[in-house]
């Protein structure tokens, strides 16, 4: 049997390999599909802090995904027709600046993590799961119905942003940043779950009585994973509106939400490299599937609905085996 | 602003309440019972507009297209119990989202496969159309009217049902302590079948009735079925009696929100800008007032406290 970890560096090189093959064969349509599914991926690694790690089931990711879509959407939007942000209490003009875009995603989807963890972790179970969808609709209904940043249309960026020394207008830099990304919040979500945090986190999923007893707050250490968790799929968010250099209310709806979890199950619950497997499984059917018939998320739904029934290991669990500690 | 107009948006929120009330009772009943989270129920609510546009379309009856709602409702949540959710049940929620979530993209698709990606338009019956005139010269739409009595009366119904048959007795029975009636001698998996199925069916008529109001389409069941969790998280799980306070409530200020805070607004900035405001923090009314109640009660107004 193949180790996990051999399964993973696989991964990690064929997700490299493509691109550099398109690269050489001039197909740089294969490149966005690539980044694309890189970008689905950083979203689904952040989800899985929460839903992997601290076994919250979170249906309203797409808030953090849509604030950090916007927050690259309005600063943009103000550098191009050259109006501030907002001149009062301080001055704040837009900008191209990747890197500053980047810090504004992970800051505000963040704080909006905050605010919903604050209130939706004070429930458990079905109410959390009912509680996140709830709060990204409000989201979503917020965005279609404010006018001044396009509403239901959304907003068009003319030319991606930029970033210091390379050109991101070609497909391969852009690829190469965000490939840079993924692998950045892989380690990041992979010593989490190797740090006294992480162990707590995965202990009150086990048992939260028993985290409880050693004088641990469950609920202090669920905010923080959420908060972590929202960070990652906001920064995600602000790629996505880059590579399509357009935002939208739909990167709110709950169905990305839905998606998400999809990444995650599809590529194997509870694997450092489920959500990457899922997310470019998800792009592979998408573009296959979709070029078979209009209807081809009859195809996804039956096939996830299999998944979910006889396969709980994911594509992962198939190749790698041995059963990881999930509940 | 008149009071006529505002009575108007008040039987508009109730009238929007009592529907949603209709899509709460099922998932509540579905949770309270089985403990599944289903999301798939806004499909069936999609399945029963389009049985019922598509029945009375062919035929010209409104009555017999709300039967083929019902029927086709109730099948649709008992091939889909029997085939696929009654694996679920001894799972854990992220199993049921997720399976839910693929029910919801066959259905979806499936829908727009036969139908197609155009609306279908279910007409008001004859009898019902026109205005209707109530006491203290109120105008109000003649269908609306019927929707919120048709509704009370369900609501009853389901009350009645719940509180006085044995089939509610059992189905209370069930939420109490599952095993134990298994022992007692009544079979668990008919039971469940038959509180799917009658779920199911409340959802189909709901889609049904609102399918005269609105376009049927595919994807109209999803910002329903949302709601609808609003609904059950501040009523409180399992719950019909909080399903349907919360169900008012969340019509009301729904309806409301959207009719008074753009003119409160209105009071100190100019008039567009008022519409703005108002129109954005009314889309979000609902969702601060869950808010609201989960900090004070966060297992609902009438669930159970842990």
């Amino acid at each position: 049997m193949i180790r996990e970890w051999q399964v993973n560096a696989a991964i990690m090189a064929l997700l490299l390999a493509v691109p550099l093959w398109a690269l050489v064969a001039d197909e740089p349509f294969t490149i966005t599909l690539t980044t694309r599914a890189v970008i689905l991926a950083l979203a689904a690694v952040g989800l899985n802090i929460a839903l992997g790690l601290g076994g919250l089931v979170s249906l309203g990711h797409a808030a953090f995904f849509g604030i950090g879509g916007y927050a690259m959407g309005i600063l943009a939007h103000h550098a191009q027709t050259y109006t501030p942000v907002m001149e009062w209490p301080f001055l704040i003009e837009g900008t191209k600046s990747m890197p500053l875009i980047w810090v504004t995603a992970i800051v505000t989807s963040a704080l909006a993590a905050l605010l919903i963890g604050l209130l939706s972790l004070r429930t458990t179970g079905v109410y959390f799961i009912m509680i996140t969808l709830a709060f990204g609709q409000m989201f979503f209904y917020f965005a279609i119905s404010w006018p001044a940043y396009g509403g239901e249309d959304g907003l068009s960026i003319y030319l991606r942003n930029d970033f210091p020394r390379l050109n991101t207008l070609r497909p391969m830099p852009f690829f190469v940043i965000c490939y840079v990304i993924l692998a950045l919040a892989l380690l990041v979500s992979w010593r989490i779950a190797k740090s006294s945090f992480g162990l707590a986190l995965a202990a009150a999923r086990q048992n939260e009585v028993r985290v409880r007893t050693v004088g641990i707050d469950p609920y202090r250490l669920r905010l923080f994973a959420f908060v972590i968790s929202g960070a990652i799929t906001g920064l995600a968010g602000a790629l996505f509106a880059d590579l399509n250099r357009f935002v939208s209310p739909t990167m709110f709806s709950w169905q990305m939400s839905g998606e998400f979890i999809v990444f995650i199950i599809l590529g194997g619950v509870g694997r450092l490299f489920g959500p990457v497997v899922g997310a470019c499984l998800f792009v592979i059917l998408e573009h296959w599937l979709g070029g078979v018939s209009d209807y081809w998320l009859i195809f996804l739904g039956a096939i996830l609905l299999l998944v979910v029934l006889f396969a709980r290991g994911g594509l992962i669990g198939g190749l790698a085996g041995r059963e990881v500690a999930h509940d | 602003m008149s009071a006529l107009l505002f009575i108007e948006q008040l039987l508009n929120g109730l009238q929007f309440g009592v529907m949603l009330f209709l899509m709460s009772a099922g998932l509540t009943l579905i949770f309270g019972v089985m403990g599944l989270i289903n999301l798939a129920h806004g499909s069936i609510y999609m399945i029963g507009a389009f049985a019922a546009a598509a029945v009375a379309g062919a035929t010209g009856s409104f009555v017999l297209g709300l039967g083929a709602a019902l029927a086709a409702a109730a099948a649709a949540g008992a091939l889909v119990e029997l085939t696929v959710i009654r694996r679920l049940y001894d799972r854990d929620h992220l199993d049921q989202v997720l399976a839910t979530f693929a029910l919801i993209l066959i259905f979806s698709e499936g829908t727009r496969w036969l139908f197609g990606s155009f609306p279908l338009f279910l007409d008001v019956p004859d009898a019902l159309r026109g205005p209707a005139e109530l006491p203290f010269g109120i105008v109000y739409p003649r269908y609306r009217l019927a929707i919120i009595l048709i509704g009370l009366v369900v609501a009853a119904g389901l009350f009645a049902l719940i509180a006085k048959t044995r089939i509610g007795v059992r189905i209370r029975a069930g939420e109490a302590d599952r095993e134990m009636i298994g022992a007692l001698g009544v079979d668990i998996s008919k039971l469940y079948t038959l509180v799917f199925a009658l779920g199911a069916a409340l959802a189909g008529f709901a889609g049904a009735m609102v399918g005269a109001i609105q376009s049927v389409e595919v994807g109209m069941g999803e910002p329903v079925l949302i709601l609808a969790f609003v609904v059950i998280v501040i009523g409180g799980i399992g719950s019909i009696r909080g399903a349907f306070v919360a169900s008012i409530l969340v019509g009301l200020t729904d309806t409301l929100g959207r009719f008074l805070l753009p003119i409160l607004f209105g009071t100190f900035l100019d008039a567009s800008g008022a519409n703005i405001v108002g129109t954005a923090l009314a889309s979000m009314a609902i969702y601060i007032l869950m808010a609201a109640v989960l900090i004070f009660r966060p297992t609902g107004l009438f669930g159970a406290a842990t």
